[in-house]
Protein backbone atom coordinates (compact mmCIF):
# COMPACT_ATOMS: atom_id res chain seq x y z
CA UNK A 1 0.00 0.00 0.00
CA UNK A 2 1.46 3.25 -1.16
CA UNK A 3 0.99 5.63 2.00
CA UNK A 4 -1.12 8.50 1.26
CA UNK A 5 1.84 11.56 2.27
CA UNK A 6 3.88 10.04 -1.51
CA UNK A 7 0.65 11.06 -3.48
CA UNK A 8 0.96 14.46 -1.55
CA UNK A 9 4.33 15.12 -1.96
CA UNK A 10 4.31 14.18 -5.73
CA UNK A 11 1.24 16.34 -6.17
CA UNK A 12 3.18 19.30 -4.27
CA UNK A 13 6.53 18.98 -6.38
CA UNK A 14 4.66 18.95 -9.41
CA UNK A 15 2.40 21.74 -8.26
CA UNK A 16 6.00 24.18 -7.56
CA UNK A 17 7.46 23.14 -11.28
CA UNK A 18 4.07 24.46 -12.41
CA UNK A 19 4.52 28.20 -9.91
CA UNK A 20 7.97 27.76 -11.58
CA UNK A 21 7.09 27.44 -14.91
CA UNK A 22 4.06 30.27 -14.16
CA UNK A 23 6.63 32.64 -13.12
CA UNK A 24 9.87 32.81 -14.98
CA UNK A 25 8.87 31.91 -18.50
CA UNK A 26 8.44 34.62 -21.22
CA UNK A 27 6.00 33.01 -23.41
CA UNK A 28 2.06 33.37 -22.41
CA UNK A 29 1.00 29.98 -23.71
CA UNK A 30 3.62 28.04 -21.88
CA UNK A 31 2.39 29.99 -18.86
CA UNK A 32 -0.90 28.95 -19.89
CA UNK A 33 0.39 24.95 -19.71
CA UNK A 34 1.97 26.01 -16.15
CA UNK A 35 -1.57 26.68 -14.73
CA UNK A 36 -2.92 23.78 -16.34
CA UNK A 37 0.02 22.12 -14.77
CA UNK A 38 -1.21 23.23 -10.89
CA UNK A 39 -4.46 21.95 -11.48
CA UNK A 40 -3.52 18.37 -12.69
CA UNK A 41 -1.29 18.56 -9.37
CA UNK A 42 -4.49 19.83 -7.29
CA UNK A 43 -6.72 16.75 -9.12
CA UNK A 44 -3.94 14.36 -8.34
CA UNK A 45 -4.31 14.89 -4.36
CA UNK A 46 -8.10 14.99 -4.48
CA UNK A 47 -8.08 11.99 -5.99
CA UNK A 48 -6.15 10.68 -3.53
CA UNK A 49 -7.38 12.26 -0.77
CA UNK A 50 -10.63 10.71 -2.23
CA UNK A 51 -9.21 7.28 -1.95
CA UNK A 52 -7.89 6.99 0.97
CA UNK A 53 -10.40 8.93 2.70
CA UNK A 54 -12.82 6.43 0.93
CA UNK A 55 -15.02 9.38 0.07
CA UNK A 56 -16.13 10.39 -3.55
CA UNK A 57 -16.49 13.93 -2.92
CA UNK A 58 -13.49 14.55 -3.96
CA UNK A 59 -13.79 12.98 -7.47
CA UNK A 60 -16.99 15.31 -7.87
CA UNK A 61 -14.56 18.23 -7.11
CA UNK A 62 -11.96 17.07 -9.86
CA UNK A 63 -14.78 17.12 -11.97
CA UNK A 64 -15.85 20.40 -11.87
CA UNK A 65 -11.79 21.34 -11.56
CA UNK A 66 -11.77 19.75 -15.39
CA UNK A 67 -14.77 21.53 -15.78
CA UNK A 68 -13.77 24.86 -15.12
CA UNK A 69 -10.44 23.96 -16.47
CA UNK A 70 -11.65 23.52 -20.69
CA UNK A 71 -13.93 26.59 -20.01
CA UNK A 72 -10.87 28.77 -18.84
CA UNK A 73 -8.27 27.26 -21.45
CA UNK A 74 -11.08 28.44 -24.46
CA UNK A 75 -11.45 31.76 -22.88
CA UNK A 76 -7.75 31.88 -22.04
CA UNK A 77 -6.47 30.94 -25.70
CA UNK A 78 -9.46 33.01 -27.37
CA UNK A 79 -7.73 36.06 -25.45
CA UNK A 80 -4.06 34.72 -26.60
CA UNK A 81 -5.51 35.05 -29.68
CA UNK A 82 -6.93 38.40 -29.64
CA UNK A 83 -3.72 39.65 -28.01
CA UNK A 84 -1.95 37.63 -30.84
CA UNK A 85 -3.59 39.87 -33.47
CA UNK A 86 -2.85 42.98 -32.22
CA UNK A 87 0.72 42.67 -30.61
CA UNK A 88 2.28 39.49 -33.46
CA UNK A 89 3.59 38.49 -30.04
CA UNK A 90 3.07 36.06 -27.40
CA UNK A 91 5.63 37.50 -24.71
CA UNK A 92 4.49 38.84 -22.01
CA UNK A 93 7.16 41.41 -21.34
CA UNK A 94 6.48 43.07 -24.38
CA UNK A 95 3.08 43.55 -23.02
CA UNK A 96 3.51 47.10 -21.78
CA UNK A 97 -0.16 47.91 -22.95
CA UNK A 98 -1.37 48.76 -18.99
CA UNK A 99 1.97 50.73 -17.93
CA UNK A 100 1.60 48.51 -14.65
CA UNK B 1 6.71 -3.83 -3.08
CA UNK B 2 4.90 -3.97 -6.40
CA UNK B 3 2.45 -0.66 -6.04
CA UNK B 4 5.44 1.18 -4.72
CA UNK B 5 7.32 0.38 -7.94
CA UNK B 6 3.88 1.05 -9.58
CA UNK B 7 3.85 4.51 -7.75
CA UNK B 8 7.48 5.51 -8.29
CA UNK B 9 7.57 4.97 -11.73
CA UNK B 10 4.98 7.49 -12.29
CA UNK B 11 5.67 9.61 -9.62
CA UNK B 12 9.53 9.89 -11.38
CA UNK B 13 7.95 9.90 -14.98
CA UNK B 14 5.57 12.73 -13.89
CA UNK B 15 8.44 14.92 -12.60
CA UNK B 16 10.92 14.52 -15.36
CA UNK B 17 7.75 15.28 -17.85
CA UNK B 18 6.69 18.09 -16.07
CA UNK B 19 9.71 19.34 -15.91
CA UNK B 20 10.45 18.99 -19.31
CA UNK B 21 6.79 21.20 -20.05
CA UNK B 22 7.83 23.90 -18.54
CA UNK B 23 11.83 24.51 -19.61
CA UNK B 24 11.52 22.98 -23.17
CA UNK B 25 11.69 26.26 -25.62
CA UNK B 26 10.05 24.91 -28.19
CA UNK B 27 5.98 25.25 -27.38
CA UNK B 28 4.96 22.22 -29.54
CA UNK B 29 7.59 20.34 -27.63
CA UNK B 30 5.70 21.31 -24.47
CA UNK B 31 2.73 20.53 -25.70
CA UNK B 32 3.82 17.45 -26.50
CA UNK B 33 5.25 16.45 -23.26
CA UNK B 34 1.92 17.28 -21.40
CA UNK B 35 -0.01 14.86 -23.53
CA UNK B 36 2.45 12.03 -22.10
CA UNK B 37 2.31 13.93 -18.71
CA UNK B 38 -1.96 13.99 -18.84
CA UNK B 39 -1.95 9.86 -19.72
CA UNK B 40 0.17 9.51 -16.90
CA UNK B 41 -1.47 11.10 -14.63
CA UNK B 42 -4.61 9.40 -15.90
CA UNK B 43 -2.82 5.80 -15.19
CA UNK B 44 -1.87 7.31 -11.70
CA UNK B 45 -5.85 7.48 -11.25
CA UNK B 46 -6.86 4.02 -12.09
CA UNK B 47 -4.21 2.99 -9.61
CA UNK B 48 -5.97 4.94 -7.04
CA UNK B 49 -9.22 3.23 -8.15
CA UNK B 50 -10.75 6.53 -10.06
CA UNK B 51 -11.73 5.01 -13.65
CA UNK B 52 -14.42 7.25 -14.51
CA UNK B 53 -11.22 10.31 -13.63
CA UNK B 54 -9.09 8.03 -15.52
CA UNK B 55 -11.51 8.54 -18.59
CA UNK B 56 -12.56 12.05 -18.74
CA UNK B 57 -8.60 12.76 -18.20
CA UNK B 58 -7.67 11.58 -21.31
CA UNK B 59 -11.30 12.84 -23.22
CA UNK B 60 -11.11 16.00 -21.95
CA UNK B 61 -7.64 17.08 -21.21
CA UNK B 62 -5.57 14.75 -23.45
CA UNK B 63 -8.36 14.97 -26.32
CA UNK B 64 -9.91 18.83 -26.03
CA UNK B 65 -7.67 20.87 -24.03
CA UNK B 66 -4.09 19.87 -25.14
CA UNK B 67 -5.82 20.07 -29.02
CA UNK B 68 -6.93 23.31 -28.53
CA UNK B 69 -3.16 24.61 -27.34
CA UNK B 70 -1.78 23.04 -30.01
CA UNK B 71 -3.91 24.87 -32.24
CA UNK B 72 -2.84 28.16 -30.50
CA UNK B 73 0.60 27.66 -30.75
CA UNK B 74 0.46 26.80 -34.76
CA UNK B 75 -0.65 30.30 -34.75
CA UNK B 76 2.36 31.54 -33.06
CA UNK B 77 5.37 32.35 -35.08
CA UNK B 78 8.24 29.57 -34.17
CA UNK B 79 10.91 30.64 -35.87
CA UNK B 80 10.75 34.04 -34.19
CA UNK B 81 10.25 31.71 -31.07
CA UNK B 82 13.05 29.74 -30.87
CA UNK B 83 15.62 32.58 -30.99
CA UNK B 84 14.46 34.52 -27.69
CA UNK B 85 15.60 33.76 -24.25
CA UNK B 86 12.91 31.46 -22.75
CA UNK B 87 13.06 32.81 -19.37
CA UNK B 88 12.55 35.85 -17.30
CA UNK B 89 16.14 37.55 -16.09
CA UNK B 90 15.13 37.04 -12.60
CA UNK B 91 14.14 33.57 -12.92
CA UNK B 92 16.37 32.53 -9.52
CA UNK B 93 14.26 34.17 -7.72
CA UNK B 94 11.25 32.28 -8.76
CA UNK B 95 13.28 28.84 -8.14
CA UNK B 96 13.88 30.35 -4.62
CA UNK B 97 10.29 30.89 -4.28
CA UNK B 98 8.96 27.95 -5.06
CA UNK B 99 11.57 25.61 -3.58
CA UNK B 100 10.93 27.21 0.06
CA UNK B 101 6.79 26.78 -1.04
CA UNK B 102 7.65 23.25 -1.73
CA UNK B 103 9.56 22.53 1.36
CA UNK B 104 6.79 24.57 3.44
CA UNK B 105 4.08 22.01 1.99
CA UNK B 106 5.98 19.01 2.59
CA UNK B 107 6.97 20.16 6.24
CA UNK B 108 3.20 20.65 6.33
CA UNK B 109 2.03 17.54 5.00
CA UNK B 110 4.47 15.39 7.46
CA UNK B 111 2.18 16.66 10.32
CA UNK B 112 -1.39 16.09 8.94
CA UNK B 113 -4.08 14.16 10.47
CA UNK B 114 -6.52 12.42 8.38
CA UNK B 115 -10.20 12.70 9.60
CA UNK B 116 -12.57 9.04 10.17
CA UNK B 117 -13.07 7.04 6.82
CA UNK B 118 -16.43 7.60 4.61
CA UNK B 119 -18.59 5.20 3.34
CA UNK B 120 -17.25 4.94 0.00
CA UNK B 121 -14.86 1.80 0.58
CA UNK B 122 -13.04 0.51 -2.80
CA UNK B 123 -15.11 -2.83 -2.05
CA UNK B 124 -18.27 -0.57 -1.72
CA UNK B 125 -17.03 1.34 -5.39
CA UNK B 126 -15.92 -1.82 -7.14
CA UNK B 127 -19.81 -3.62 -6.02
CA UNK B 128 -21.63 -0.50 -7.56
CA UNK B 129 -19.13 0.47 -10.25
CA UNK B 130 -17.05 3.88 -10.30
CA UNK B 131 -19.21 5.69 -12.54
CA UNK B 132 -22.52 4.92 -10.96
CA UNK B 133 -20.99 5.70 -7.47
CA UNK B 134 -20.46 8.73 -8.65
CA UNK B 135 -23.05 9.85 -10.74
CA UNK B 136 -25.53 8.72 -7.95
CA UNK B 137 -23.94 11.68 -5.68
CA UNK B 138 -23.34 14.07 -8.72
CA UNK B 139 -26.73 13.82 -9.49
CA UNK B 140 -28.69 14.27 -6.35
CA UNK B 141 -26.57 16.04 -3.61
CA UNK B 142 -23.92 18.16 -6.27
CA UNK B 143 -27.03 18.78 -9.04
CA UNK B 144 -26.95 22.44 -8.65
CA UNK B 145 -23.26 22.80 -8.84
CA UNK B 146 -23.74 20.27 -11.67
CA UNK B 147 -25.56 23.03 -13.28
CA UNK B 148 -23.68 25.73 -12.77
CA UNK B 149 -20.54 24.14 -14.33
CA UNK B 150 -23.32 24.10 -17.42
CA UNK B 151 -23.70 27.32 -17.52
CA UNK B 152 -20.43 28.16 -17.15
CA UNK B 153 -19.47 26.19 -20.42
CA UNK B 154 -21.88 27.78 -21.93
CA UNK B 155 -20.25 30.92 -20.93
CA UNK B 156 -17.33 29.66 -21.90
CA UNK B 157 -18.07 29.14 -25.71
CA UNK B 158 -19.97 32.71 -25.94
CA UNK B 159 -16.83 34.07 -24.49
CA UNK B 160 -14.48 31.93 -26.92
CA UNK B 161 -16.69 33.69 -29.60
CA UNK B 162 -16.97 36.95 -28.65
CA UNK B 163 -13.46 36.80 -27.58
CA UNK B 164 -12.16 35.75 -30.65
CA UNK B 165 -13.59 36.84 -33.50
CA UNK B 166 -12.22 39.82 -36.01
CA UNK B 167 -13.26 43.04 -35.21
CA UNK B 168 -16.26 44.33 -37.48
CA UNK B 169 -14.96 47.74 -37.85
CA UNK B 170 -11.81 48.11 -38.31
CA UNK B 171 -9.41 50.85 -35.45
CA UNK B 172 -8.43 52.92 -38.91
Amino acid sequence: MVPLNWYLMLSTVVFMIGVFGFLTRKNIIIMFISVELMLNAVNISLVSFSHFLQDLRGHILVFFIITVAAAEAAIGLALIIALFRNKTTAHVDEMTEMKG
Amino acid sequence: MLPKLFFGYYAVVIIVLSLLVVTRKNPVHSVMWMLLLFFHIAGLYLFLNAEFIAAIQIIVYAGAILVLFLFVVLLLNLREELLIERFIGTWPTALVISVSLLILVIRAIQDMALAPPGNHSVDAIQAETHTVALGKILYTDYLFPFEIASVVLLIAIIGALVLAKRKMRSPQ
